[in-house]
């Protein structure tokens, strides 16, 4: 395809409204990273999480004939895999990192045993008739042209992610527990001497963040996709736990730092058309995620060498004035 | 008159088999201000972290107005009207001041939190205690004295009728002391009850009523604060005759070992946290610097041992360059330095005491051969310094994590005083240890600085510096603003002024004396 087709394809309203769709997976369970990490226990097991409600859904949805059901199940599932990290890194005080990584390594091969036990097939979920989440058209929005498209007819999750955004900006700035969850992972020894108990704080920060994230696993398998496929979240939970740290450990940041990934992607998806390796073009996401951290980390080295530098300038000319006085 | 804490036959033994307190009792009348007193370890912080519901207690009972009562968290004493300062304070840094005194408790509008509400509070707390805070600082951004208020405004926020005071001087300047005394005093006046930890004996005498003093887990004596000596409370506390005084022979000054020049150190965060900084320090002299802490005393401790990089200026060993190298370099140029933070720049904690012991010459001969260390040397070394400076342990095979603080510091010492320096820079060498550890260090230090030494002491503990220096230097906000070359001539209250800013000499005077 010619580069002008695929640069128009880039300039146009559906660009932007894949932009949106591609960056739910990320801004969703980056949002719970975001809660988690802000109560000092840093969920590394949001990737397998996802993985574990995109598989569930998948499932429980096919069994039952109930969309409603499976995003239950889903639900259910994530927020059980992170109360059993709380109760792990909580109660039995192992490492976090460790378990996380344990949970994720448990999360992809589980959930390839149980597909092939049910389906017969490794890959993918397509032998089942697994349900959708049906995509919501605004009314009068999405007559009006260029922002009806960018913003009509996307899946409930989407709408979600933005709402989520809001809400859980009021939860830790306007909410007694979200005082608490952040003062607990600031200074957990002075909440705990106040009376708040570190551990249950933490506990439902744990919690919350596998709640988000199984909606970040459930988009992917019952909206994005309407199928189950080995290892389909592809790294979307660490690029959102890269998300929560661009974003400056704020909400709107996250959220913005996470779109930028969804950026990327759909710049690779677009470039996918151009005859360039896809592999190539798969590796944008991830080049994307490794340049921004390492612009992050350049930028704030660059200010401290900035001050110092105008530090010795300021001092050069004083110098200079009292010997020329 | 009937206590109105009554703490009866304590016991608290510890899993690991420690008895913390053996037996303690305990009572203070209503209204008065206690000061309970003991060195490290002694088993002060257990017992009042038993009276706070932070810890359950082995055996034994408390009884408030009379009656029995059972904390089983923090949260119990605080709604008995309990209430406690923390050495280490515990404040939320990102948080503003309002937010720090009513967390845990917030005020709440439709569900919400209310700022105004909160706000309002602090500044009627404040006012009626006469707790100067600025209610809607930043935190990280307040100096120390005014931790301390919000501090003691968080517990009366709570509703402490009784506030146990955790060592509250031991980072404040003799006129922010005051500022506090006056404020417990006003407290009292206002119906509370004080109980005040220390082990400084001289403010026991200024501020108490009673006095009760333990020692290894024991109460050794309650006492009518006027009825009492520094002389007699110390005997109590160590058990022996104290020499309260550093005993210093006089030494004739010898050749320049560490000249600063201009130094100027910028923070990550684009603070310029030393400016212009120029002093010498001579062979055979303790140069102390006195000040606030967070006045530039731990970056010019870690700009002159190769931690962090100085932005503008010079400084020299023995004619040597030293800034903006790396640490063994500074090292190799003689100096040696007791880190202000002895759990993480002083000693590696899971490591032996044998290897702390090494850190710093592992990599020269006797200690390594080859490629590979001798552990014959090593353990020989350890063994004759573990002896020499008396490092309580059954051997050095052990973590250093499971020596008490004033252990560890005695294997910081023992390794930073066997390097042979030129220069030691000793920063607050004695804090959090117990008063028989720190009478060793500080006689070691002067042992040093009468062997020919110089050393650059930085303690936040003015009567460390007066005791030890020759010569002394004040440091306000990243600035000397004082220097006095005779630290027998000057008073605590005048270096006081100096540590709070509101003095300050003119760079023609500093000049005339440096």
């Amino acid at each position: 395809m010619p580069l002008d087709v695929v640069l128009r394809g880039i300039f146009s309203a559906l660009f932007a409204a894949s932009v949106l769709r591609i960056s739910t997976p990320v801004i969703l369970p980056a949002l719970g990273g975001l809660i988690s990490d802000l109560a000092g226990s840093i969920n590394i097991a949001l990737e397998g999480t996802m993985l574990v409600s995109a598989f569930t859904g998948v499932v429980v949805s096919a069994y039952t004939q109930s969309v409603w059901l499976g995003l239950l199940a889903g639900i259910l599932a994530g927020v059980a895999l992170s109360a059993l990290l709380a109760f792990f890194h909580l109660s039995m005080n192992t490492n976090i990192i460790l378990a996380g990584i344990a949970l994720n390594i448990m999360a992809t091969g589980g959930t390839i045993f149980l597909l092939y036990i049910l389906t017969g097939d490794k890959g993918n979920s397509s032998s089942l008739a697994s349900g959708a989440v049906p995509v919501i058209n605004i009314p009068l929005l999405k007559d009006i042209p260029f922002f009806g498209t960018v913003l009509s007819g996307h899946s409930i999750f989407t709408y979600l992610a933005f709402l989520l955004t809001w809400l859980v900006s009021v939860f830790l700035y306007k909410t007694r527990l979200g005082v608490h969850l952040r003062a607990v992972g600031e200074n957990p020894e002075a909440a705990a001497s106040l009376g708040i108990n570190v551990k249950k704080v933490r506990a439902i920060a744990l919690l919350l963040s596998g709640f988000l994230a199984s909606l970040g696993g459930l988009n992917l398998s019952m909206a994005y996709l309407n199928i189950f496929q080995r290892d389909m979240t592809s790294g979307r939970g660490f690029i959102a736990l890269a998300a929560i740290y661009l974003g400056g450990r704020k909400p709107l940041g996250t959220l913005i730092a996470a779109i930028i990934f969804g950026l990327a992607d759909a710049l690779g998806n677009q470039l996918g058309s151009l005859k360039i390796p896809s592999q190539l073009v798969q590796m944008i996401p991830y080049v994307a995620t490794i340049v921004a951290l390492v612009v992050y980390a350049l930028r704030t080295q660059a200010q401290v060498r900035e001050r110092m530098h105008k530090f010795q300038q300021r001092e050069a000319e004083i110098a200079a004035k009292a010997s020329g006085d | 008159m009937a206590a109105l804490i009554e703490m009866r036959e304590i016991v608290k033994i510890y899993p690991n088999g420690v008895v913390a307190n053996d037996g303690v009792n305990f009572s203070v009348d209503r209204g008065e201000i206690h000061a309970l007193v003991g060195e490290n370890g002694a088993g002060k912080s257990t017992l009042m972290k038993i009276l706070y519901g932070m810890e359950r207690p082995t055996g034994g009972e408390i009884l408030l107005d009379g009656q029995p009562v059972h904390f089983h968290s923090s949260n119990d004493a605080i709604a008995a009207g309990v209430g406690m300062v923390h050495q280490n304070f515990m404040l939320v840094p990102s948080f503003t001041v309002a937010e720090n005194i009513v967390l845990g408790q917030e005020p709440l509008r439709n569900g919400l939190l209310d700022q105004a509400e909160a706000l309002r509070v602090t500044r009627e707390l404040s006012q009626q205690y006469g707790l100067r805070v600025e209610p809607e600082a930043v935190v990280d951004s307040i100096n120390v004295g005014m931790r301390q208020r919000v501090e003691i405004l968080k517990t009366l926020y709570r509703g402490a009728q009784v506030l146990i005071l955790d060592e509250p001087t031991a980072v404040l300047t003799p006129q922010e002391t005051q500022e506090l005394f006056a404020a417990v005093r006003k407290l009292v006046d206002q119906g509370k009850t004080v109980i005040f930890i220390t082990h400084k004996l001289r403010e026991v005498k200024e501020i108490s009523n009673r006095v009760t003093v333990m020692r290894s887990g024991k109460v050794m004596g309650v006492v009518q604060t006027e009825d009492a000596t520094r002389e007699s409370l110390a005997r109590m506390m160590v058990g022996r005759d104290v020499f309260l005084q550093v005993n210093k022979p006089p030494v004739t000054r010898g050749k320049k070992v560490l000249e600063v020049h201009n130094l100027s150190y910028v923070s990550e965060t684009g603070r310029t946290m030393l400016h212009n900084v120029s002093f010498n320090v001579y062979g055979g002299e303790v140069l102390g610097i006195a000040g606030v802490e967070g006045n530039g005393q731990t970056e010019l401790a870690e700009t002159l041992s190769g931690l962090r990089p100085a932005a503008t200026g010079t400084a020299s060993v023995n004619g040597k360059a030293i800034l903006n190298t790396n640490p063994r370099t500074v090292r190799l140029s003689g100096v040696a330095h007791i880190p202000e933070d002895r759990l993480t720049n002083g000693l590696a904690l899971t490591a032996s005491i044998d290897e702390n012991l090494i850190v710093d010459r592992y990599f020269r001969p006797p200690f390594h051969r080859g490629l590979f260390i001798d552990y014959k040397v090593v353990e020989k070394q350890s063994a004759d310094l573990i002896q020499e400076y008396g490092i309580r342990t059954p051997n050095g095979k052990l973590p250093v994590k499971s020596l008490s603080g004033g252990n560890m510091q005695k294997v910081i010492v023992a390794r930073e005083f066997t390097s042979d320096p030129a220069l030691l820079i000793a920063a607050q060498p004695t804090r959090g240890i117990d008063v028989g550890a720190t009478e060793f260090v500080r006689d070691q230090l002067v042992k040093q600085r009468t062997d020919g030494k110089a050393v650059l002491l930085i303690s936040a503990d003015l009567s460390e510096v007066m005791s030890l220096s020759d010569r002394i230097i004040v440091m306000y906000e990243g600035e000397i603003t004082g220097v006095f070359p005779d630290a027998a001539s000057v008073s605590e209250e005048e270096l006081g002024l100096y540590m709070l800013g509101i003095k300050r000499q003119t760079k023609e005077e500093m000049e005339a004396v440096l």
